[in-house]
């Protein structure tokens, strides 16, 4: 197959960044995605030129590091998928591909494709856990779980933070990706007790790092590699709400 | 040197509550004078950093990604195994400590084996109440599959996605801990040396992979928690990100590294495609509990099948060889991942493998769907399924799915005595970063369990002895000499692999360095072969260090430096494997010397000469490493050749 | 800051102000569709008059009504705050964006639309509710009793094809905006649930978002024929 490729290169933070223009001959349809611009990086540092700097891990769709906006859909064109997993033969002969790293306040570029995603770990910090010490625990068994409700839990608990909801979302909102946190600990036992504070917190944060508010558009979950359902926003609206008005906290 | 591994006295089911009481006690309020370094933020890391936090240490901990729940320990699909016998079919304690032990063919220390089987019932208990979201039966209560060919059902698992939940919730503990400021978080940092002075771990020396920057970090101690060497051999099922760097640094300051030769090669993976290929994708081994292995019978058959001339479902039963089922009747299918890997191996190596490639085999649910319906199969499998035709295209409730084994995890590791200290002191090794508890072979749904045992149940009691002996003023300021020096170091090799603009790139260099190692030192190996690997990969060596070719500036993000510095190492590492390889004249589990089989082909121990764990200390530069034996005393259980028929 | 204020500025909080004002002027559409209603009697606009008499004369109306006042002014600023608060949210725009493969078009130009919405309902209480209340309107008597004939400023201005046109248009306007607004409003508050929400989505799309826009757009068309005689 032959390629076009539109990349936006940026320097650093500091820099401005702009869209260069690639041409790759010879990928394979069986390539993913990240193997086609493992080859054009390749090709870059043979011609002396700075290969493009992505970020990546597994490259088996779990661990959320990869993040590219493929034709102006976050992960590309597939469905239910991450960027490495997506192939090339998604694509046809001779497709010109435009590629940009996620865009958000809350994400600023360190580096052509890198974005900084701490601010889903900041949100998290604020609440999104159980405070419970290594040891402390009861017997596994001991408290009883409807195998709904552990597989709810387990649906919110799937995210990968990898923020295609918030590159989707014409807000850039991280409803999504903060629902489905506190969603999973708020239908599980082990969550209740802290529940009202984690949703107050948790939202706190997120408009503390930029995130825009959600307009219920839908194009998070759609996007989402794990196809995170809207449910959980509303039961975080439910849990903020109820929060607000419930707990002690003034 | 001599290897003290601290093994405690006593009966087996003893030794570690004895031991614990045995062990030094910090004062609480003396703890947050104390600051511990952890490396890496996987299963291991982020367990170990939110526990000592917990206690009131202040705690650094680093890792490369650009977030700590990124660590590979996520991709685990299986689940993780405890004895807790909630399904009554007989299991305990020792049940899980023997067959981990066997498992492992006779090369793993019993008194650590044994007390991973003693914590594997707290982990879950732990890991339940953090929110971990298991899989549970109608009543309620939780649910348990028999996982990689366990007689009992001691799995429990959360969908495909085991080490996904498990990482979140150690991952939520740690975010709790960096919530109450004991815990400093450092992404997308990535460790580069070991100080040592005066005989003892100070801290460590980092690279801030944004900005470049190098910097010095001082501690008590300092935890390596930074899994695998899989990716020596380029492609395999680790991330990509995977590296031996922190633990081969540390190994180069005095920390023996033990049996580097043992690797497990994982079944069921998704074969390779073509030489562009970045890495492998592990199918879970649970597929193998409906899935039937096979190849055609003939070699023309199966030219047939890799022309793509005849599809396997016009093949008739007759004419397909069942392999694992044929030659362990009593296993069949569910024979443990090393036999299972190296039978695919020779029928491959019979040209009896399909795929375009040839290096594959069928594992088909054909039957298991007529048995049970697709339904059930879907709801066992789906997501795998699911992902399985997103890799291929190909859909496996339709066509056989095509597996080849793959690299998957490295029981080799830094050698570390029975508190989980590696030779030097202040400096730990934990989770699959460690030699520790698997031997030469590791069990299905056992790498979660050691991972967390290490870091939620072992390092907070063995710390705390190092700790209290030290005392707290025992630590050195961050611009100290040896800190300079190291710092010195470090910038050093970075110019100078900057300055070589030579032609190749550091992934061409590692992509070569990966074929040496599984041609010569993968599946199976013998000596001449090794010997050869020996040759190419010091020729490899010199190549990398005259003609690597890095582009861009070293003051910034720059993932080619990053990787050129792992490759390096890795190009070591492979070299120290390879001695392991040829110095270990026996078989066992996931090491096979062709020279040492047994009359039908199974692997060949010999417990007389080999029952020892090889740690071996680096001597400097080009200078041979030498061999250190920890012999393995076996008052349990009785070293018999594994069967499987 | 208190926790009211806290909360209802938190981007949680607005949203609940958008769906509490915005799910109020739905019920208001209800009830104002209810009074039109009388326009199609044909008795002269007698009923019509002793309807807009009713609605400026009954204290709980008019309180009602400046509650409405308020949730148009609120639901029109708050959206403004929370268009710019979201477009600020990414400074940097994407080079190629695709929305239209993940989302409804109606869900993403929610501003658009209210924007339209906006200008009619000025519009719209210009030509009426000022005249109405400031303006010279004719009486009309039945059974002894004075109105202010507002039916035959209705007449008039419902002969005009131009403001017909403007009518109808910002009716579809208002369909899109409620085909989203209605169900994204129940979103907001929570209200979201196997069993009801199928209901809440009907209620929004089919009367919500195509009966009522429909028949407040055939009033002006019915109007103008009439008038000129074409039925």
């Amino acid at each position: 197959m032959k390629i076009n490729l539109q990349v936006w290169r940026q320097k650093n933070s500091n820099t401005a960044g702009k869209m260069v223009e690639y041409k790759l001959d010879n990928i394979s349809p069986d390539m993913s995605f990240l193997e086609m611009f493992d080859v054009l990086n390749v090709e870059l540092m043979h011609k002396g030129e700075e290969p493009v700097a992505f970020d990546h891990d597994c490259r088996e769709g779990i661990c959320g590091m990869c993040s590219m906006y493929i034709n102006g859909r976050a992960h590309g064109p597939q469905t239910g998928a991450t960027t490495c997993q997506l192939h090339m033969r998604s694509f046809s002969d001779g497709d010109t591909i435009v590629v940009e790293p996620w865009r958000a306040r809350a994400f600023p570029v360190i580096k052509d494709l890198v974005v900084d995603r701490t601010a889903f770990d900041r949100v998290v910090q604020a609440g999104g856990y159980v405070s419970v010490n290594t040891g402390s625990a009861p017997d596994a068994n001991e408290i009883a779980i409807s195998r709904e409700i552990a597989e709810e839990a387990m649906d919110a608990a799937q995210c990968i933070g990898c923020g295609a909801c918030v590159a989707a979302c014409k807000n850039a909102s991280a409803m999504l990706f903060v629902a489905a946190k506190v969603s999973h600990l708020a239908v599980l036992p082990q969550g209740k007790p802290e529940h009202l504070a984690r949703a107050e917190k948790m939202v706190a944060q997120m408009d503390e790092e930029g995130f825009g508010a959600c307009s219920f558009t839908g194009a998070c979950s759609v996007e989402c590699p794990k196809s995170i359902s809207l449910d959980h926003i509303a039961r975080l609206n439910r849990e903020y709400l109820g929060a607000k008005l419930t707990s002690t906290n003034v | 040197m001599k290897l003290e591994s601290k093994i405690p006295e006593g009966p087996l089911a003893e030794k570690w509550a004895r031991h614990k009481f045995g062990l030094k006690l910090v004062n609480p309020a003396n703890k947050r004078k104390y600051e511990i370094i952890v490396v890496g933020t996987g299963l291991a890391g982020a367990s170990a950093a939110a526990s000592l936090a917990e206690l009131g240490y202040n705690v650094k901990a680093f890792c490369f990604q650009d977030s700590p729940r990124r660590a590979h320990s996520i991709a685990a699909q299986g689940g993780i195994n405890a004895a807790k016998n909630y399904q009554n079919d007989g299991d305990s304690v020792y049940r899980l400590f023997y067959d981990t032990v066997k498992g492992g063919d006779y090369r793993a220390r019993e008194a650590n084996v044994h007390r991973l089987a003693e914590v594997s019932v707290n982990i879950i208990d732990q890991c339940v109440a953090q929110g971990v979201p298991f899989a549970r039966e109608y009543g309620g209560l939780l649910s348990n599959r028999s996982f990689g060919g366990a007689q009992v059902s001691r799995t429990f698992y959360a969908r495909g996605q085991t080490g996904q939940q498990l990482l979140l919730g150690a991952y939520s503990a740690l975010s709790r801990q960096v919530a109450t400021g004991k815990v400093k978080l450092y992404t997308r940092s990535e460790m580069l040396d070991l100080v040592v002075e005066g005989g003892k771990a100070r801290g460590i020396i980092t690279r801030n992979l944004v900005t470049g920057k190098i910097e010095s970090h001082s501690g008590h101690a300092v935890l390596l928690c930074t899994g695998g060497y899989g990716n020596v051999f380029y492609l395999s099922t680790n991330a990509m990100g995977s590296n031996v760097t922190a633990a081969w640094r540390a190994h180069k300051k005095g920390a023996l590294f033990g049996n580097p030769c043992f690797t497990q090669i994982h079944p069921t993976c998704i074969p390779v495609k073509g030489n562009y290929q970045s890495k492998l994708t592990l199918m879970s081994e649970s597929l193998r509990n409906d899935g039937r292995v096979w190849v055609p019978k003939t070699v023309e058959m199966a030219e047939k099948v890799r022309k793509g001339q005849l599809k396997p479902s016009a093949i008739k039963e007759e004419d397909r060889d069942y392999f694992l089922e044929r030659r362990y009747p009593s296993f069949g299918n569910l024979v443990p991942r090393d036999v299972a890997s190296r039978n695919a191996k020779y029928v491959c190596d019979e040209n009896r493998g399909v795929a375009s490639t040839g290096l594959a085999v069928f594992l088909d649910f054909a039957d298991a769907i007529k048995r049970d319906g697709k339904k059930t199969i879907e709801a066992k499998y789906g997501n795998l399924f699911e992902m399985y035709e997103k890799i291929t295209d190909d859909n496996p409730y339709e066509t056989p799915m095509m597996i080849y084994p793959a690299v998957h995890y490295t029981m080799g590791g830094l050698w570390v005595d029975y508190n989980l200290m590696t030779t030097v002191p202040g400096c730990y090794a934990l989770g699959e970063a460690n030699f520790s508890d698997h031997g030469a072979n590791r069990l299905g749904a056992s790498a979660l369990m050691q991972g967390l045992a290490d870091g939620y149940f072992v390092i907070p009691y063995t710390i705390g002895d190092y700790l209290a002996t030290i005392g707290p003023s025992d630590k050195l300021p961050a611009d100290h000499p040896a800190f300079k020096q190291a710092e010195a170091a470090v910038n050093d090799q970075i110019k100078h692999l900057m300055s070589l603009k030579g032609k190749k790139t550091a992934e061409e260099i590692h992509r070569e360095l990966g074929l040496i190692m599984w041609d010569y030192c993968g599946m199976s190996r013998n000596a001449e072969g090794l010997k050869k690997a020996k040759g190419l990969i010091q020729e490899l060596r010199k190549e990398f260090w005259s003609n690597i070719r890095i582009t861009g500036d070293a003051d910034e993000l720059n993932q080619a430096l990053e990787l050129a510095g792992r490759v390096a190492d890795f190009i070591e590492l492979g070299a120290l494997m390879v001695d392991d390889a040829l110095n270990r004249e026996e078989s066992c589990g996931g090491h096979f010397r062709e020279e040492f089989q047994t009359e039908d082909g199974e692997a060949q121990r010999d417990d007389a000469n080999f029952a020892y764990v090889a740690a071996w200390e680096y001597k400097g530069e080009n200078q041979p490493e030498v061999l250190h034996k920890e012999e393995l005393v076996f008052e349990n259980v009785k070293l018999t050749q594994r069967s499987y028929k | 800051m208190s926790w009211v204020t806290q909360t209802l500025s938190s981007s949680l909080g607005r949203k609940v102000i958008m769906s509490l004002t915005g799910l109020f002027l739905c019920s208001f559409l209800v009830v104002h569709m209810a009074g039109n209603l009388q326009l199609f009697k044909g008795d002269g606009g007698r009923a019509f008059n002793e309807y807009t008499y009713f609605m400026t004369h009954n204290p709980l109306i008019i309180t009602v009504s400046y509650l409405l006042y308020t949730s148009i002014i609120v639901h029109a600023s708050m959206a403004l705050i929370l268009t710019r608060h979201n477009q600020d949210s990414r400074p940097v725009k994407y080079a190629y964006a695709k929305p239209e493969a993940n989302s409804p078009w109606s869900s993403r130009n929610m501003g658009v639309l209210g924007t339209v919405l906006l200008i009619f309902i000025v519009l719209h209480m210009r030509t009426f509710w000022f005249e109405m209340h400031f303006g010279s309107v004719p009486m009309a008597e039945y059974d002894g009793k004075e109105y202010k004939d507002l039916y035959t400023v209705v007449v008039a201005a419902f002969s005009q094809l131009w403001y017909v046109a403007v009518y109808v248009v910002c009716m579809i306007a208002l369909g899109y905006h409620l085909v989203h607004g209605f169900k994204s409003g129940f979103q907001t508050l929570g209200v979201r649930h196997k069993k009801y929400t199928p209901l809440i989505e009907f209620l929004g799309t089919f009367v919500f978002a195509i009966v009522i826009p429909a028949l407040f757009a055939v009033m002006p068309i019915y109007m103008y024929l009439k008038v000129n005689g074409i039925i």
